[in-house]
């Protein structure tokens, strides 16, 4: 193994964590900063042009990580044995190569509510502990939304979000998100033209009572220059988005809005092709990285201070390898690292409108929704054992045809199969009538779903793959079903054709989605999680972990709020950590 | 070194000649007479034909359009299969392999190559010759099956994929459904077809970039 000369600071993933973490310290700090990527180069908007095939990316994934190298392995209980996740079955989990998923990802950008930080001590203030579901395991994230607030905004303004401000400094403002905790600032950007599903959806809503407003939207509705100068074009609407490169920029990537400022600089440095497998440490001390490149040569790079920045789960997994913790046991509560696996419940109902919806024009994000159900659901949730909830979304996402055809979408009763002529003459008169709800909330933690090493299954390399351990509750099934009640109601309001009725009855399967979080958690205690309030490893001070491993809980969409800590993290580091280095308090 | 297959389709699924109004309506041109023969990749010229058969079963020609054999949907299932995708190079195939539930996804250790060699040899040889009636009731007969599974999944994506991987030919598939084809840009169309249908003569992508586009399964075929 060959060692390489130290830097000040080595950055583990080229995602949006990482990206934001170099792009701060790089023009903000004369330190060298050397960002490992274990992909490829970000190769340019041509390239994103050739990735608007359905097959070859949406399909067989070619832009993200190939699943031959091993994914995760998952399993409902304790109890019982795990199976790998072979292959993709939907979304890609990952990103790999410079831009990471915030490369591929669909733009939906809500913030998480004041309350979502506080969760454990608020639902005990609110409910009482005895009222809530059993074997809870929120924990406070440790931040407040006083301290978040300013990173929200930051994020928003380098990406450029569209959106409409429903509570601007505790003004509410209608035709925003009214139920949104307390905004600094609009949003950088207007909303988006609204096709026709989004803006049948707003009408009938606000007819029932709601208060509708354009969902927030980090692709760009208009050309933007962000405040550190960096310019992008409006989004072409082109239908090939969520699991899509952009081929004009306009939906928000680190390829995008962060390489053009940092690659400028003479203190930052990207290698590309370095697959992170360990972080080496002594001591309490990180002393660096071991990683290996594509040739399967190993190096070992030393460096000041280690950020983790990779996806969520192979953070966890990374520190899980480099036995920096001790892992955490279902069974009598001790141990730190694997706790609080968590993910996005969804939710979200699919029916049929009787005009065509020229379904292949959209944007991820391009969407109107209501907040009504966001945060708590208050005595009329808790008497149905639904406590918190989320944001009810119509979107035009784009959509293309594999995808719509695969799923076979027709209302029910027009077939008895889902092949041969009679489903063929219905598919194809419903294909473009087709519509969908999507709920994005609450994920609470409970103390039985969590990650640690499998003991079977490897990857490529030999190393143990992730298992998780994850089973949905009782209570989640009924704040699923709290929401899906509404969506019926307004689905049927809207004369939709083919809506769902009653409640869902069988609980998921419960295997890992891309809003994937947890397992290395921020928190308040080092006996109850692994990173302080900052995303500064407890006992291993030059060690930074930024990602989704660090949510106690979830809410709505990830992205945001990977964002904003990633924002706070990089403050905490070269305002304090840097000029007294140090475990901060 | 294995044996050079090839399959004669009818000219009428290769030219493009079935064409569709703006409205959607279907329209047979001059209809050339005569027979192309197509080189396969990985199927056997008699597999071939009881993958045309099946998939044809599956997504029929009849008066709401045309059918995956029109499409040459098995041209793009043969090409998919002869790529890194039939051997598993995008699939975690590490042992045990053990039966689970369906959000897991498929656990079992054949390969699409596989599970296609061992699926037409169920359907039978004398699949092909068998009436229509006949064929779906050996179809309906695997229809929870791997196999049955894949062959669906992928008669869809030779039906409306890019025709740069073998199927959606003469974009028969896209002009059907109304598809554009990756069209670069609606921004100018978005919000001003409400409830209306927007329709224009669909376009490849190569034809949109004014440049080939090499399919995934050719580029790692070197």
């Amino acid at each position: 193994m060959q060692t390489l000369k130290k830097v000040d600071v080595v950055i583990v993933g080229g995602g949006w964590a990482g990206m934001i973490m170099a792009k701060e310290i790089a023009t903000r700090t004369s330190l060298s900063v050397l960002l490992l990527e274990r992909g490829g180069p970000y190769q340019g908007l041509a390239a994103n042009h050739d990735a608007k095939d359905e097959v070859d990316t949406y399909v067989r994934h070619r832009h993200t990580e190939n699943a031959a190298d091993g994914l995760v392995t998952h399993r409902r209980t304790p109890q019982s044995r795990a199976n790998p996740i072979r292959e993709f079955v939907g979304l890609p989990f990952q990103g790999t190569g410079m831009g990471g998923s915030g490369d591929h990802w669909g733009g939906t950008s809500p913030r998480w509510t004041p309350e979502s930080f506080k969760i454990a001590t608020h639902l005990k203030e609110l409910h009482g502990a005895s009222k809530l579901p059993p074997n809870l395991a929120n924990q406070d994230f440790g931040v407040t939304w006083e301290e978040i607030e300013p990173c929200y905004m930051r994020a928003e303004e380098m990406m450029g979000t569209c959106g409409k401000a429903g509570n601007l400094n505790g003004k509410k403002i209608e035709g925003g998100n009214v139920f949104e905790g307390p905004r600094s600032k609009e949003f950088p950007s207007p909303p988006h033209t609204m096709p026709y599903f989004p803006l049948l959806f707003a009408k009938t809503a606000k007819e029932m009572g709601y208060h509708p407003f354009p969902m927030p939207s980090s692709t760009l509705s208009q050309d933007y220059t962000s405040p550190d100068g960096v310019s992008s074009k409006g989004c072409v609407y082109c239908g090939h988005c969520s699991g899509y490169p952009c081929h004009v920029g306009a939906k928000a990537s680190p390829n995008f809005r962060l390489l053009p400022i940092v690659e400028k600089k003479k203190n930052f440095k990207v290698q590309t092709h370095a697959n992170v497998r360990r972080v080496v440490h002594k001591d309490g001390k990180a002393v660096g990285v071991t990683y290996l490149d594509q040739s399967g040569n190993e190096f070992m790079q030393p460096a000041e201070t280690v950020v983790l920045a990779a996806w969520g789960l192979n953070n966890t997994r990374l520190l899980m390898l480099s036995k920096t913790d001790e892992q955490y046991d279902p069974v009598t509560g001790k141990g730190q690292l694997g706790r609080n696996l968590t993910y996005n419940m969804g939710g979200g109902i699919s029916f049929f409108l009787d005009k065509p919806q020229n379904n292949f024009m959209g944007a991820g994000g391009l969407a109107m929704g209501i907040g009504e159900m966001l945060g708590d659901l208050g005595d009329e949730g808790a008497k149905e054992g639904a406590f918190r909830g989320g944001i009810v979304f119509a979107y035009n996402q784009g959509g293309s045809p594999v995808l719509a055809f695969g799923n076979g979408h027709i209302p029910p009763g027009q077939a008895h199969s889902n092949w041969g002529a009679e489903w063929k003459d219905a598919a194809i008169k419903w294909n473009e009538r087709y519509v969908s709800f999507l709920n994005t909330g609450n994920c609470f933690a409970y103390s039985h779903n969590y990650v640690d090493l499998d003991p079977t299954y490897k990857d490529k390399w030999g190393d143990p793959l992730l298992r998780c351990t994850y089973d949905s509750t009782d209570a989640d099934l009924k704040q699923i079903n709290y929401i899906r009640k509404k969506n019926i109601e307004i689905a049927k309001a809207m004369g939709g054709i083919g809506v769902p009725s009653g409640p869902i009855q069988g609980r998921g399967p419960g295997s890992p989605s891309p809003h994937t979080h947890g397992g290395a958690i921020m928190g308040l205690s080092p006996e109850t999680s692994v990173l302080n309030r900052y995303l500064q490893h407890w006992k291993i001070p030059n060690l930074w972990v930024l990602g989704a491993n660090a949510f106690p809980q979830a809410d709505e969409h990830t992205t945001m709020t990977v964002l904003g800590l990633a924002y706070w993290a990089s403050d905490a580091f070269i305002g304090r950590y840097v000029k007294r280095p140090g475990a901060l308090s | 070194m294995k044996r050079r297959e090839f399959i004669e389709l009818s000219a009428k699924s290769l030219g493009g000649l079935l064409i569709y109004s703006l409205a959607g309506e279907p329209i047979m041109l001059n209809a050339r007479e005569g027979t192309v023969q197509v080189p396969l990749r990985f199927f056997t010229e008699q597999e071939a034909k009881v993958v045309v058969a099946a998939c044809e079963r599956i997504f029929p020609a009849d008066e709401s359009g045309p059918g995956a054999t029109q499409a040459n949907a098995m041209v793009y299932i043969d090409r998919q299969l002869a790529g890194p995708y039939g051997t598993d190079k995008y699939r975690y195939t590490q042992e045990p392999f053990v039966e689970s539930v369906p959000g897991h996804g498929y656990q079992g250790k054949e390969n699409p190559q596989e599970t296609y060699r061992a699926g037409i040899q169920k359907l039978g040889a004398d699949f092909v010759e068998l009436d229509g009636a006949k064929q779906d009731e050996r179809l309906k007969a695997m229809e929870k099956s791997h196999f049955f599974q894949l062959l669906r999944q992928h008669t869809i994506e030779g039906m409306f994929s890019d025709p740069m991987h073998g199927g959606n030919a003469g974009m028969v598939g896209w002009q059907m459904i109304g598809y554009p084809g990756p069209q670069m840009s609606y921004r100018a169309m978005l919000g001003k077809y409400n409830g209306t249908a927007y329709r224009t003569k669909p376009q490849s992508l190569s034809e949109i970039l004014g440049s080939p586009v090499k399919p995934w399964e050719d580029e790692e075929r070197g």
